[in-house]
């Protein structure tokens, strides 16, 4: 007994000794950057917001208001007005009266210009913008600078583009609109899904009722306040802000002809229960465990890139995130070393700071819920691998994290931990890592990383998954559909397909 | 019969780059805010490790003089800005500015091996490389043979290196590469690992001659070929990007590629130089604003 613990005990000096004296990088202060935060002077935040309907910010029926808080300091920001059932009743009404006399009578053309006139506001308001969804949803300002507000004002000028030309878009139909859509938004990218939800049903002559999600209805609330200054008629556009009971309330309402919903696959499956036999339009884009699959022939270090900006770019808070890699066996040691180098540069800290590449997790709950899942990873006999970054004392924050020996049948690698948490599994053959990467109840995005050509074109076409990205992730274009295979939901957001969901055709 | 090792190279086990990628990494760390101290520390490092050069054909002994004077003292009646890392001429000027350099701590880099297209025959490289080093210099850059390189001889390339690697005895050589001729960066790849294999001190992108020459992307690739080298041999290889280098914003983002893919040990005039001829008043310009608040006129700056 004793000699085997000591033998144990030697290999361990061997093993450490070697590791000591391996070649490393050290990733410390000798050349520090000094603190680059962005200047939040020039945005303006109202103490308290009521729900705004037929182009009034008015106080809620339900009397009842909620604080919303920055996630990276736990200050409150604001006090917000929790939609009742009246609130949304009156907004759905203002809706449908701004369909029925205004928006659906208009010319095309002219929708197409109030869309434009909106677009280009938020291109004048981007700085504004970026500074306060990052305030209030934690995500660094890199991000919602460079990857939030270009994509939601780039929505609006796609889809002013289409109002007048609809009929192109659909041959040998009459188009007309719907009606009133009642859209519900999630809180990782609250501009974007708001854009990505209402352009396309604007320009397609239906009008609004938008419930942004209970911890970041701040940007949502500013875009409604440029609609009122873009002159849009009163009623195209309604904000009712809320939680999940204010969102049910939307679905519920017999005058909502369609219903949009981005978030859960869990409250996804209540929402298609709750409409079933109703007659209403339904599109879901629902959760994700995505697979970026690497091969032994990919660009490694650009690969790796890849695989970073798929699981940490906005924390992992991604319905599309790279949350699973599937890397062949000849490469893994070299891959996962690269990953393990690659997490000690990545800089966490203040999403306000120009140089954060990781910022705040959005809510208290959702850092609970990773701390679970990570903890059931590491019980489950995964190991983990974490960056050693130094976690600011206030605010929620989680630091990357990536586990290896993960087999397909763990937790960390079948549920979505919607965090900055990727799992790590090896494969052997092409066919083995098709089979791996589909085996899951999702189907929304897929990376497939490979310098030869003609692999990209065969494992592209086996993936059951709405976006496949070959070489690079998370890549967005409004011209693109996005959508999901099987619980990842139905229906596409962008595009010519996009259009689709939200016109009658006859 | 060389006294120098060279490790063996395989070019089937270089990794492949994918441009898209590689592009858009470097250009995203172009976006790092520096400012205020970490822009005046950048500044007077970048300037420590300035490789102060002039290769023209009418460079004179008055030239050299001058801008060995800058290179001891780049801004006038401020010590506290430092030296620069070296100065860089063609072979026939070394003296000169051996000379003009004696016990300031700033070291003489010659280029060799018939610079800037290095098509002349190996003994010549090699006798190039040998008086230049017996003239004084302390530093050889040295050029490929892009034409061997790009014909798949990649032994030619090699022993060439390795046989002025010999030629050069104590010096430190400097392996140029000139990307902006190899085009790809599969090529630039490969070429670095190559000449890491064969002996290099240092790798350096470009004569200066030839654009595009050091990119953010080229240097990124070679930094990421420098760094899976010294994981693999625990050598520490360094990293010239010279050509095209004219403001502080371009230096300090190549300082920031530097911190992020190799780390602490590489931010060092003895690991990092930025081989360039106007770059150096950008950067007092710069280093003057930061430290005053105002831009001054240019005439505040010599020209050399």
């Amino acid at each position: 007994m004793s000699t085997i613990v000591e033998e144990k005990t030697g290999k361990r000096q061997a093993a450490e000794k070697f590791e000591s004296e391996r070649p490393r990088l050290e990733f410390g202060g000798a050349w520090e950057y000094s603190p680059a935060p962005e200047s939040k002077d020039h945005v303006r935040i109202e103490k308290r917001y009521g729900v705004f309907i037929g182009g009034k910010f008015v106080p809620p029926k339900s009397k009842k208001y909620f604080e919303t808080i920055n996630p990276a300091t736990e200050e409150v920001l604001s006090e917000v007005a929790e939609g009742g059932a009246e609130d949304v009743d009156a907004a759905v009404r203002a809706a449908e009266e701004a369909h029925r006399k205004r928006w659906s009578k208009l010319a095309p053309a002219e929708r197409g210009k109030y869309i434009y006139r909106i677009a280009r506001m938020i291109q004048e308001k981007s700085r504004e913008l970026a500074v306060l969804e990052s305030m209030n949803g934690g995500k660094p300002i890199k991000e919602s600078r460079d990857v939030d507000v270009p994509l939601a004002l780039a929505h609006f000028f796609y889809h002013a583009g289409w109002a007048d030309k609809l009929e192109y878009a659909f041959p040998r139909h009459t188009v007309s609109s719907i009606g009133v859509c009642g859209q519900i938004i999630p809180w990782n990218f609250p501009l974007l899904m708001a854009a990505w939800k209402i352009a396309p049903a604007l320009a397609c002559g239906n009008t609004v009722v938008l419930k942004p999600a209970e911890t970041t209805p701040l940007t949502s609330l500013a875009l409604a306040k440029i609609c009122q200054e873009a002159d849009l008629p009163p009623g195209v556009v309604n904000i009712v802000p809320g939680a999940g009971e204010t969102g049910a309330h939307v679905v519920n309402h017999p005058r909502v002809r369609k219903v949009a919903f981005t978030g859960s696959t869990e409250v996804g499956k209540i929402i298609q229960r709750a409409i079933a036999g109703t007659g209403k339009r339904l599109t879901l884009e629902l959760g994700g465990k995505a697979a970026n699959i690497l091969f032994e022939d990919a660009p490694l270090d650009q690969a790796v890139e890849g695989i970073i900006n798929g699981i940490y770019f906005n924390q992992g808070h991604v319905c599309c995130a790279g949350s699973r890699l599937l890397v062949q066996e000849s490469v893994a040691e070299r891959v996962l070393g690269k990953l393990e180098r690659r997490i000690a540069t990545l800089r966490l800290g203040d999403p306000l700071d120009k140089n954060t590449d990781v910022g705040a997790i959005n809510s208290k709950m959702q850092l609970e819920k990773i701390r679970e899942l990570v903890a059931c990873g590491v019980e489950e006999g995964a190991e983990i691998h974490q960056s050693s970054c130094a976690i600011p004392a206030r605010g929620f924050f989680f630091p990357p994290t990536f586990f290896t020996g993960v087999a397909q049948s763990h937790r960390i690698a079948r549920e979505e931990i919607f965090g900055p948490v990727l799992a790590v599994m090896t494969f052997r053959t092409p066919e083995e890592a098709v089979e791996k990467a589909n085996n899951i109840p999702y189907g929304l995005s897929a990376g497939v990383w490979t310098d030869k050509g003609s692999k990209i074109f065969k494992i592209t076409s086996k993936m059951k998954a709405g976006v496949v990205w070959a070489n690079t992730f998370n890549k967005f274009d409004p011209s693109s559909p996005f959508g999901g295979y099987k619980e990842s939901g139905f229906g596409r957001e962008g595009g010519v397909h996009g259009l689709r969901a939200y016109v009658e055709l006859s | 019969m060389s006294t120098v090792p060279s490790l063996p190279f395989d070019p089937a086990s270089v990794p492949h780059v994918d441009q898209v990628g590689v592009e858009e990494r470097a250009s995203g760390l172009g976006k790092r805010s520096i400012k205020k101290e970490a822009k005046k520390a950048g500044i007077r490092l970048a300037i420590s490790m300035i490789d102060l050069t002039t290769l023209e054909g009418k460079d004179s002994e008055g030239k050299v003089r001058q801008l060995c004077r800058k290179a001891i003292q780049p801004m006038p009646g401020d010590p506290s800005v430092p030296h620069v890392a070296a100065v860089c001429v063609y072979p026939n000027l070394v003296p000169v500015a051996k000379d003009a350099l004696a016990g300031s701590g700033v070291k003489v880099a010659s280029v060799s091996t018939g610079f800037p297209a290095g098509l002349v025959p190996l003994p010549v490289k090699i006798e190039d490389t040998r008086r230049a080093v017996a003239m004084g210099a302390d530093e050889i850059d040295m050029v490929i043979d892009r034409g061997a390189f790009l014909s798949g001889d990649y032994a030619k390339v090699s022993s060439e290196i390795l046989a002025v690697k010999d030629a050069c005895g104590d010096a430190h050589l400097k392996v140029i590469l000139e990307t902006g001729e190899l085009e790809t960066y599969d090529n630039v790849r490969k070429a670095s690992h190559l000449a890491m294999a064969a002996g290099a001190d240092f790798i350096k992108t470009s004569t200066g001659k030839v654009a595009p020459a050091a990119t953010p992307a080229v240097v990124l690739v070679m930094l990421e070929a420098i760094r899976d080298f010294y994981l693999d041999t625990g050598k520490r290889i360094g990293m010239k990007p010279a050509g095209g280098i004219k403001t502080s914003k371009q230096a300090l983002h190549l300082l920031v590629l530097v911190k992020e893919t190799l780390g602490d040990a590489w931010l060092t005039p003895d690991l990092f130089r930025l081989g360039a001829s106007t770059l150096t008043n950008d950067l007092l310009m710069q280093l003057t604003k930061e430290m005053t608040g105002s831009y001054q006129n240019e005439d505040y700056f010599t020209k050399d």
